[in-house]
């Protein structure tokens, strides 16, 4: 089997749905699995996975999103969000997944690096110590494009 | 496919890992570790040793397994096995390819 030709994997995670978080997760956690550097970028609503009072009260989208297979309405009643959170985190569970601060661990110490978009951290006006201590900086988008440095590096907007 | 390693006769998947667990020795563990660029030093034995019983207690392997193991934590499973731990030590040990995303 040939080497692979994907060296460094950026993220850009805007979005704090459960299921949005942890597809940003798993996919920089298998790159470093693969021998492939890994950082991600947290933006805008992306910020609450690295908040520490939040990031463990992230919840699954249940209003617009098609997948769900229940009706918008009923997706929208109260409880509904909780529920469905928990049906996934129970079956993540199953499947030896980590919850948000175990596996924000994990890739820290598989040295994937963590970043806070510093325009989203000024417009929610959130301090450094609102954010997880794992977190390497806060950079401007400028900065974390000149992190694309070298060959074979991809950009994912999630 | 069969391939010689160490001089010996062995059954491998494409991929490089040992299809029987029963043919693997440490000169073959050290003969694969040098492929993949890896000089084996006891603390490197111990980690292999510790994944030859996971896998023949039948534990699923995975990076959050390495985090709980008590053996060693994941830092230093990135250091001692470079370019995918969970691949390459598997590879070492003889033992097949994990198949955990995680």
């Amino acid at each position: 089997m040939g080497k692979t030709v994907v060296k460094k994997m950026l993220f850009i995670l805007s979005k704090a749905t459960l299921e949005n978080v942890y597809a940003a997760f798993v996919m920089a956690n298998g790159a470093r699995m693969e021998g492939i550097e890994s950082e991600i970028f947290f933006t805008f609503f992306g910020l609450e996975a690295i908040q520490t009072k939040k990031l463990n009260k992230l919840s699954v989208a249940t209003v617009g999103n098609p997948a769900m297979h229940i009706p918008t309405m009923v997706g929208g009643l109260p409880g509904m969000e909780a529920f469905a959170s928990n049906m996934m985190k129970k079956e993540m569970e199953k499947l030896d997944m980590p919850p948000v601060d175990e596996f924000l661990e994990i890739l820290s110490a598989s040295g994937v690096k963590l970043w806070a978009c510093k325009l989203a951290v000024d417009m929610f006006h959130i301090s450094e110590k609102d954010l997880i201590e794992d977190l390497d900086g806060i950079l401007t988008i400028g900065d974390f494009y000149n992190r694309a440095d070298q060959e074979g590096t991809q950009l994912l907007f999630i | 496919m069969e391939a010689v390693v160490a001089g010996q006769k062995l059954n491998l998947t494409e991929e490089g890992y040992l299809t029987d667990f029963s043919q693997w020795t440490k000169e073959i563990g050290n003969e694969i570790a040098k492929q993949e660029g890896i000089e084996m030093t006891d603390r490197h034995w111990e980690v292999i040793k510790w994944l030859q019983v996971q896998v023949q207690a039948d534990k699923a392997l995975s990076v959050r397994g390495i985090k709980n193991s008590g053996v060693l934590d994941i830092k230093e499973f990135y250091a001692l096995f470079p370019g995918g731990p969970l691949k390459v030590s598997t590879k070492i040990a003889g033992v097949p390819k994990p198949k955990s995303c995680i």
